[in-house]
């Protein structure tokens, strides 16, 4: 079943200096269960489209639709999660992630049970109460993406979540993400400009181009064995490496 | 375990420091002489002042009808100013209606319009309210669409794709981020307010820090114009201080630059 469906998305943005092309024409879509990464240079307009598709930014052309119904505005069916740290910093931890809960209104106590179960899912079961300040930037994300998984969104929408983090703590939380959305059998649409962080995730990558951002190929990943960090160096993965490297850096030399 | 002397901490001892340096220099200039008590009334002549003024009661009276001012007058442009300074910031069209009127205002000096609150209010308690008021909330207006306007937009998208309506988006998540911006605010007004007391109390007071003060002119009596502006600035103080507690007690999140 298709979860989102994007078709003939274009976004011009108006600047002083006249009008700018940011995405030129892209449709794709996203199966129910499938873990989708976009992979592309900064600056090349992957950030504008999530946001479009997160109803965060009005799209200049086109249609997205999650789950056959047309987006117009943020909503809770599209869970996203930020490059920034986004946890509110007045709220505990297991307050930020029954945050999305208790605006569609559920009861508390429902809350607090499911919000639990969030936050031992990501392991962060001792940091319950602690304020986001007394986190390290691994487990600030851990938390962002509890808060947005409690939500139960339709699809996970997630903006370089990583992009701040250092080398080790980005490659743990790979694997907790791989291993949280393989759990929860969610749907992830992940943008990144980490090529090894898109074919590690990925069960599909689709290569933007340079802007205006378009989509220049879409690429199955099939790994054989365990997606953690000893598929790095296997053949396979070293094969779909390059083939994404020639795609991205052959352009930007032209 | 046994606890080590305290060492000297001098960040704690600067506020001392400062206002014993000037007591100092009150004291020598007074006692030594150098200035005649017209001029500059020794302490002596001023703490009398304040302990008769604690004995027959007058000065708490005093005290106490100016706080009621400043607090009411500073209450109700606070009032006013919240969801004002919060709907500008959110809304342009508003911002577009208001602003040019309240900055036009704000340079209206309040002396000046003392004379059409005489003659609109009469010169009751309410006219010296509307004075507090309208020297703090043409400001506080502001201040408040500028706190509000810099909360972090991350807070922002992250509540809307959580499912946060117009209201929630306003409750949950505009006010507690701007909160410690908020009660900053709240206490730098306050000081307005004090400032604007004089002027509130002008015209038909019998009682009053500013009214006493207004009275000394008239008699030259120096020290008992001390007194007020003393008694002003300790009040201001505690106000102050009451206030950096609240931020504590409402906002143990928040850090400011140079907390440890």
């Amino acid at each position: 079943m298709e979860k989102l469906t994007v078709e003939h998305v274009s976004k011009i943005y108006n600047t002083p200096n006249g009008s700018l092309l940011a995405v030129k024409d892209v449709s794709f879509t996203v199966e129910e269960g499938e873990f989708v990464v976009i992979v592309g240079n900064s600056g090349c307009g992957k950030t504008s489209l999530l946001n479009m598709i997160g109803g965060l930014e009005e799209k200049t052309e086109g249609s997205i639709r999650v789950s056959g119904q047309e987006v117009t505005g943020p909503g809770p069916d599209r869970g996203m999660v930020f490059q920034g740290y986004s946890l509110f910093p007045w709220l505990t931890v297991q307050k930020n992630v029954e945050f999305g809960l208790k605006m569609r209104g559920i009861d508390a106590k429902t809350r607090a049970e499911t919000a639990r179960k969030y936050v031992s899912l990501v392991g962060l079961e001792g940091f319950a109460d602690t304020l986001p300040d007394a986190l390290s930037g691994g487990m600030k994300q851990r938390a962002a993406i509890a808060r947005t998984l409690a939500n139960a969104p339709e699809i996970l929408l997630m903006d370089e979540p990583f992009g701040a983090l250092d080398a080790q703590t980005r490659i743990v939380m790979q694997e907790l993400l791989a291993r949280v959305s393989r759990e929860t059998g969610s749907t992830v649409l992940f943008i990144t400009h980490d090529i090894d962080e898109a074919i590690l995730l990925g069960t599909r990558i689709l290569v933007m181009s340079r802007r205006p951002g378009t989509v220049q190929k879409i690429l199955p990943v099939s790994l054989p064995g365990k997606r953690d960090h000893t598929a790095l160096t296997s053949p396979e993965f070293l094969a779909l490496k390059r083939e994404i490297m020639d795609l991205l850096w052959t352009e930007q030399v032209l | 375990m046994k606890t080590a002397a305290k060492p000297f901490n001098l960040t704690r001892s600067l506020p001392a420091i400062s206002f014993l340096v000037i007591a100092t220099a009150w004291c020598v200039i007074t006692y030594g002489g150098l200035v005649g008590p017209l001029f500059v009334p020794s302490p002596t002549a001023v703490l009398e002042k304040i302990f008769s003024g604690l004995k027959d009661g007058s000065l708490l009276t005093h005290c106490w009808a100016s706080t009621r001012r400043v607090m009411i007058g500073w209450f109700f442009s606070a009032l006013a100013a919240l969801p004002g300074g919060m709907l500008m910031a959110r809304s342009k069209k508003f911002t577009a209606l208001l602003q040019p009127l309240i900055e036009f205002v704000r340079y209206l000096p309040v002396v000046a319009l003392v004379p059409l609150t005489i003659l609109y209010l009469g010169i009751g308690e309410t006219q010296k309210y509307m004075v507090i008021w309208l020297g703090t909330f043409f400001q506080l207006v502001l201040m408040v669409c500028d706190t509000v306007s810099s909360v972090d937009r991350n807070y922002l998208n992250a509540a809307r794709t959580l499912g946060a309506d117009r209201w929630q988006l306003y409750k949950e998540v505009i006010f507690p981020a701007s909160l410690p911006g908020l009660l900053d605010d709240f206490r730098l007004t306050i000081g307005w307010a004090w400032t604007y007391l004089v002027v509130a109390e002008m015209v038909a007071s019998s009682e009053g820090l500013g009214y006493i003060i207004l009275k000394s002119q008239r008699f030259l009596a120096t020290d008992t114009i001390f007194m007020g502006l003393i008694l002003i600035g300790l009040i201001g103080l505690l106000t102050d201080f009451l206030l950096r507690m609240l931020t504590r007690l409402l906002v143990p999140w928040y850090k400011r630059l140079g907390d440890t």
